[in-house]
């Protein structure tokens, strides 16, 4: 590269290039990591408070009729625009006790076996589901998986995709894995602007990919789970912007926003048959995935 | 001496040779074991006995020692099951792709190159349909030495498009599963297979078609906890690692201590989650009793009694199909032709 006249550019340049050549090692960007942190932050809006902003009467009802109450789940009735809705959602806990009790909103096969408890009778009861999905995954313990957490989320995803009421979903935090599929597997999936949705975390990504739990941030990064990735792999259907500085400063607002898109969503769902409802949701959980020869080229199977 | 069938996959063709699986990358974590065959020691690594490979492969990979069932490899799995010269291939053309553009400390692209090269698969999950002594099924088959028999979206769509054959032709549905579990390289995409694979089981509840797995070592996270918990009858080889959360996690996450067998057959039999643990040695025989009792009941209809309200025979339902046909043929010829499906392997 020519040198200016007396100017030593060339030094400055080198340093830049040095430095650049370290930076591609770390190239990705942190945006999809502080996202990541986003979606957890402590005072960021829970299941409850959806529901103490947007349902003032609802009702909650305890236990999966088989063995416990999952305190990881809240479920229950409430009204919604003059009609009867269910509500379910994982509900992590803003404070240390809060959490603990709750599990850090990881549920336990009861959890999962409350949830199909009450989606069936939401069914039967013509009620629409709406679930609010925040949990960073499934409980890994000993006795969850005696209990046998596997099946529970298992049959929770056929119950989803039996039912005939409209049923929406909306990825408010941490959608972790299984454990958060469980309760999206819906008509509608809205995702928050600052929650994320992945088939692990970054850091079990990290862990087992890298072999150092420390790479999370790349792990975040490269796994692609947030709300503009997910809404762009036609995974979520949109993006409900969340108020300035995010969702965490502003309960109720966010609430608002969020319960408009819902009762708008529910609104267009009953427009639809019942049956149609189902086979709309049959289609488009049939559609996903990325493959050759793509379905575009060669005319979909005809798999109904 | 078991005598092998030749099985065209979508391999060049020819017996199936195993191959070990690639040595120190094991795909996914906590599952060590699952790729052993007998180290260049030539040793048991279940009980530390003398055992040849070749020894193995001749004893259905499972040593005649302590039969600790070793993994098996796909093309084997099918001519355990199938009855000679009966598979035809479902979804065999569907190939990966790489979404997310995903590098970790390597490319997806050459993660799959690897596994392809090394397996002589194209993926994770072979379908076909097949006879299986003598009754034509659909029968998939995972393979954990591509990729840990992880799902990602071919391993969804051949799944899908398998239970839909199986829909078309009154087929029982038989899966043999191993798999640590959901594809991360292909992120959320990976995730949706597990809502993929339970709507597509919805297929077969139309005509009540059997649907049974077949667990074997390891299959456990997202696999574990979609289609493969909601078979009809659930049967799992002796010691399969069965969990959702591998010991490994469940250690570091509770900083529990995991009693010895945790999250094994033997274990989930008795905390209720399978039917059954079947040696390989009579699986064929154990998966045909199953399906025999699940097609010998009397198929009642639950709309008001009229003409079309029939007790058909399961067990005789080549001829209840054959009248069907011949009714809906006299009935509305169109849609018969329309409906039917072209991919029949040479049946008439």
């Amino acid at each position: 590269m020519p040198s200016l006249h007396g100017v030593g550019y060339e030094e400055e340049i080198r340093k830049i290039q040095a430095s650049l050549e370290a930076l591609k090692d770390r190239e990705p960007s942190d945006e999809a990591w502080k996202t990541v942190q986003l979606a957890r932050h402590n005072e960021r809006p829970q299941t409850l408070d959806y529901i103490s902003h947007a349902f003032p009467d609802f009702l909650e009802l305890h236990g999966d009729r088989l063995r416990a109450d999952d305190p990881a789940i809240v479920g229950g009735m409430a009204t919604l625009a003059g009609a009867s809705v269910m509500v379910i959602g994982h509900q992590k806990g803003h404070n240390l006790p809060e959490r603990q009790q709750r599990n850090f909103g990881m549920p336990r096969p009861e959890g999962y076996r409350k949830v199909q408890r009450l989606a069936r009778m939401a069914q039967k009861f013509g009620m629409p589901i709406v679930t609010f999905v925040d949990t960073p995954g499934a409980f890994p313990g000993a006795d969850a998986e005696e209990g046998g957490q596997a099946g529970a989320i298992a049959n929770t995803l056929r119950t989803f995709a039996e039912l005939t009421v409209p049923t929406v979903a909306v990825v408010i935090g941490e959608g972790g894995s299984g454990g958060a599929l469980a309760l999206a597997l819906c008509d509608r999936v809205f995702m928050l602007e600052n929650a994320i949705y992945s088939v692990i975390t970054p850091e079990g990504c990290a862990a087992i990919l890298w072999r150092d739990a420390a790479e999370a941030p790349r792990a975040a990064d490269a796994l692609d789970l947030t709300a503009i990735d997910l809404l762009r792999l036609g995974v979520v259907d949109s993006v409900i912007p969340e108020p300035r500085k995010g969702a965490h400063k502003h309960h109720r607002a966010t609430a608002k926003v969020v319960v408009r898109q819902v009762e708008a969503a529910l609104r267009e769902l009953w427009g639809v048959s019942p049956s149609q409802r189902r086979r709309d949701r049959r289609l488009k959980y049939l559609a996903m995935g990325s493959f050759l020869p793509s379905p575009e080229a060669v005319g979909r199977p005809s798999s109904t | 001496m078991p005598k092998y069938i030749t099985v065209q996959i979508t391999r060049k063709g020819g017996p199936s040779e195993p191959e070990a699986p690639p040595p120190g990358d094991a795909g996914r974590a906590n599952v060590a074991d699952t790729a052993g065959t007998p180290d260049g020691k030539d040793l048991c690594t279940s009980c530390g006995k003398p055992l040849t490979k070749e020894a193995l492969a001749a004893s259905l990979w499972v040593c005649p020692h302590c039969d600790h069932h070793y993994p098996m490899a796909s093309p084997e799995r099918i001519s355990l099951l199938a009855d000679e010269g009966t598979w035809h291939e479902i979804g065999g053309d569907l190939r990966p792709t790489d979404p997310l553009d995903f590098f970790d400390t390597r490319a997806y692209t050459e993660r799959l190159a690897e596994a392809q090269v090394q397996t002589g698969l194209s993926e994770a999950f072979v379908g076909g349909l097949c006879d299986l002594s003598g009754r034509p099924v659909a029968l998939g088959v995972m393979d954990f030495r591509f990729m840990g028999g992880s799902m990602g979206s071919v391993v969804g769509e051949r799944f899908a498009r398998l239970s839909a054959a199986a829909a078309r032709e009154s087929r029982p549905f038989v899966i043999v599963v191993a798999s640590g579990g959901a594809r991360m390289q292909e992120g959320i995409l990976s995730l949706m297979q597990m809502a993929k694979t339970v709507v597509a089981l919805d297929a077969l509840a139309a005509d009540t078609l059997p649907f049974v797995t077949v667990l074997t070592n390891p299959t456990t996270g997202g696999v574990l906890a979609s289609f493969a918990m909601l078979a009809d009858v659930a049967i799992a080889e002796p010691g399969a690692l069965l969990c959702f959360a591998g010991p490994r996690v469940i250690e570091q996450t509770t900083h529990e201590k995991l009693p010895e067998g945790f999250g094994r057959s033997e274990a989930n039999q008795a905390n209720g989650q399978i039917d059954m643990i079947v040696h390989r040695r009579h699986l064929k025989e154990m998966v045909t009793r199953v399906l025999d009792l699940l097609e010998g009941g009397v198929r009642t209809s639950v709309e008001p009694l009229g003409e079309d309200t029939e007790v058909v025979p399961r067990r005789s339902r080549p001829f209840a199909r054959a009248v069907a046909r011949a009714k809906e043929l006299a009935v509305a010829p169109r849609r018969w032709l329309r409906g039917r499906n072209t991919e029949d392997p040479g049946k008439s």
